[in-house]
């Protein structure tokens, strides 16, 4: 079994009044991309904030790879790197001079930290321009930054709050490569965002957040099993009978609906992805297979399902 | 049960590593900014301009009225041609104005350019962040002041045409390290100020309403205030002393009239006595004649005031640290 990165136990912050973060349990393996989502307000920001030891905890445990960020903190943030919501830099100084006062806040001697930052600069395609002024850079620029100033550290874990926010679909798209790409080199990522949907396809794991609880977690395939029960929506363009290919569909193992949306044009709903099992079902009744896509289940929509029937659960409870 | 124990003992051993990690990175770092920044450039102007105007305005007089004077030199620093004031005076009034401009921004500067969560993020304490801060802007501070000074000293000798006494310089080197911790207390105010706003544009204003309450309303209050504490009902010379001694002592909250009392101790060696003895602290020609102090009675004549200044800049100092540990760093 893979080590534990992170571990809290009935982790809780009030600020006057105000539960943040409500006994959360949260667990996150090496090497893993997880994904704390939920909406604004949800806590996860706080939750980031304690476990790098920069805001105390009201209650509960936290172990940050086995320290305790409280006592400990200068050993944890030399080994995660954290990137902030909005993350700034100095806009007057370059690339270079930034990076080099985060090599320095780290006690890392010049030469070798010279080295660390051409090659960090050179990885997120920032060589080009690393002697400009950061003010110059675009949102998307300083965002890669960002990656490449916690990369100096060579960190165990990297942080990122709201990663994509801001960005353009494209460059959040670029972003999240940029997330599995540190997952390759073996660096664990912990991500927040309220973009569920854009984020879901980079985490291994997620943990739905909500009023500073953390309702669920699990792989996106596993929440989608339990609370949409399946929710894969298999688009299909075929020739032939239509009756036949639409009992065809139907018979297959897995599949919860099968509606003709006209033009050829099926929509199969299932439990997973079954677009070899549906292909080979339109074939065997006879049909002509055009065209195949799959959607995955949407996160959204399981946070939405799931967050109703706690709301409908509590009302009749209430009732 | 030993997990728990074993908290509880790194509890009590409190934090890991020292408070002082990476300090000179951010003291190295803030530094450069300042010298290099624009706003060094607008001191360096009005710093020359201050200093040859000054110097100008004491040459004239000292060639009109004084012939030979063991400290000549310091003369430089305490003579004015109205309308134009000594340098004394105007160092006085700029000083606070040069601190506040370096510290104004410090904290919340850091918030609104959202660098501050991602600097506390690397493994130093806010302890590093801020101290080192302070001292940039202590060093910059010390650093633009004794540039000032050197240059005064040089127009002095071309005009002059005598260099300084040895105890002249002795006097000299005390006046600049008084001014130094002058500035001090006006840089840690500023300082608290940018913690405690998040608008450094509110920062700046504050301390500045600070430095005017101080620079004009304060000698007022303390003389209205004084009058209520210890009246003159009579018109006995015990009772007008008494109210003048209240007044002195209110009046020395203020840290420009702690630094006035100073300067006349330190500029001015015939000055037997501070307090009662001026009323006008910045103007401290010619207010006892008589023999020359030694420079050590001068100190201890003004030792109190030089210690309230640090106590007070530390003092300060220690508020903006309890404020900048509670504070949420969050953007
Ligand atoms: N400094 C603070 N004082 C009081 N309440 C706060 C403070 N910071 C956050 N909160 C509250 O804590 C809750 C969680 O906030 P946050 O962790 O920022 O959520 P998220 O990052 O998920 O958007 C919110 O209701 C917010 O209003
Ligand atoms: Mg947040």
């Amino acid at each position: 079994m893979s080590k534990n990165v992170i571990e809290t136990q009935d982790l809780t912050k009030r600020y006057n009044g105000v539960t943040a973060v409500d006994n959360l349990n949260l667990t996150i393996q090496e090497g893993e991309i997880f994904g704390m989502l939920g909406p604004n307000g949800s806590g996860k920001t706080t939750t980031i904030l304690m476990l790098l030891g920069l805001t105390e905890p009201t209650a509960g445990q936290v172990r940050v790879l086995g320290l305790d960020p409280a006592r400990q903190p200068l050993s944890v943030k030399a080994r995660v790197g954290y990137i902030p919501d909005q993350v700034g830099f100095y806009d007057d100084l370059t690339a270079v001079e930034n990076l080099m006062y985060t090599a320095k806040l780290n006690g890392i001697p010049r030469k070798e930290a010279l080295a660390r930052i051409d090659d960090a600069l050179d990885r997120m395609g920032l060589s080009e321009v690393k002697d400009r002024a950061v003010k110059t850079y675009s949102r998307g620029m300083k965002q890669r930054l960002a990656v490449a100033d916690v990369l100096i550290k060579q960190p165990h874990m990297v942080i990122m709050d709201e990663p994509t926010q801001g960005l353009d679909p494209e460059g959040a798209h670029e972003f999240l490569k940029i997330i599995r790409d540190l997952k390759d080199e073996n660096i664990t990522v912990l991500l927040a965002s309220h973009l569920l949907h854009q984020v879901q396809s980079v985490c291994d794991r997620v943990g739905l957040f909500n009023q500073g609880r953390m309702a669920i977690s699990g792989t996106v395939e596993e929440l989608a099993q339990k609370y949409m029960k399946g929710g894969y929506r298999i688009e299909l363009e075929a020739i032939g009978d239509r009756e036949a290919i639409e009992k065809a569909l139907k018979e297959v193992e897995g599949v919860t609906d099968v509606a003709y949306l006209g033009r050829d044009r099926y929509e199969v709903r299932a439990k997973g992805d079954l677009r070899a099992e549906a292909a080979r079902a339109v074939v065997l009744a006879g049909g002509g297979l055009l065209g195949l896509h799959v959607e995955a289940p949407s996160l959204d929509d399981i946070y939405v399902r799931f967050f109703q029937e706690v709301k409908h659960d509590s009302q009749r409870q209430a009732a | 049960m030993t997990a728990n124990a074993r908290q509880l003992e790194a509890g009590r051993r409190g934090r890991e590593g020292s408070p002082w990690t990476g300090l000179w990175a951010v003291v190295f770092k803030e530094m450069a900014d300042y010298l290099t920044g624009t706003r060094m450039r607008i001191l360096e102007i009005l710093i020359l301009l201050t200093a040859v105007g000054a110097v100008y305005a004491a040459m004239t007089q000292i060639r009109e009225t004084i012939g030979r004077d063991p400290f000549l030199f310091l003369k430089l620093f305490t003579l004015s041609k109205s309308p134009i004031p000594s340098f004394v005076e105007f160092l006085g009034i700029l000083v606070p104005l040069i601190a506040i401009s370096l510290t104004f921004d410090a904290i919340n500067g850091e918030f609104s350019r959202r660098t501050l969560s991602r600097v506390l993020a690397q493994p130093i304490y806010r302890d590093a962040l801020l101290f080192g801060k302070f001292l940039a802007a202590f060093f910059t501070l010390a650093l633009v002041l004794t540039v000032i000074w050197l240059l005064i000293i040089g127009l002095g000798l071309i005009g002059l045409g005598v260099p300084p006494s040895g105890p002249g310089i002795a006097r000299l080197l005390v006046f600049l390290l008084a001014t130094i911790f002058y500035g001090g207390v006006w840089l840690a105010l500023a300082m608290v100020f940018s913690i405690v706003f998040r608008q450094p544009a509110t920062a700046a204003m504050a301390s500045l309403a600070v430095w005017l309450f101080f620079l004009i309303f304060w000698n007022i209050l303390a003389g209205l205030l004084a009058n209520v504490i210890s009246p003159v009902r009579l018109g006995l010379p015990q009772e007008i002393i008494a109210q003048a001694r209240v007044q002195i002592a209110l009046a020395r909250f203020s840290p420009t009239f702690l630094y006035g009392e100073i300067m006349a101790a330190i500029l001015n060696p015939a000055v037997k006595m501070v307090g009662l003895g001026l009323l006008l602290p910045i103007q401290p020609q010619g207010s006892i004649p008589g023999s020359p102090l030694p420079l050590s009675q001068s100190l201890l004549l003004v030792w109190p005031q030089f210690t309230g200044l640090i106590a007070a800049t530390i003092l300060l100092f220690a508020l903006g640290y309890v404020l900048f540990q509670r504070q949420e760093i969050r953007a």
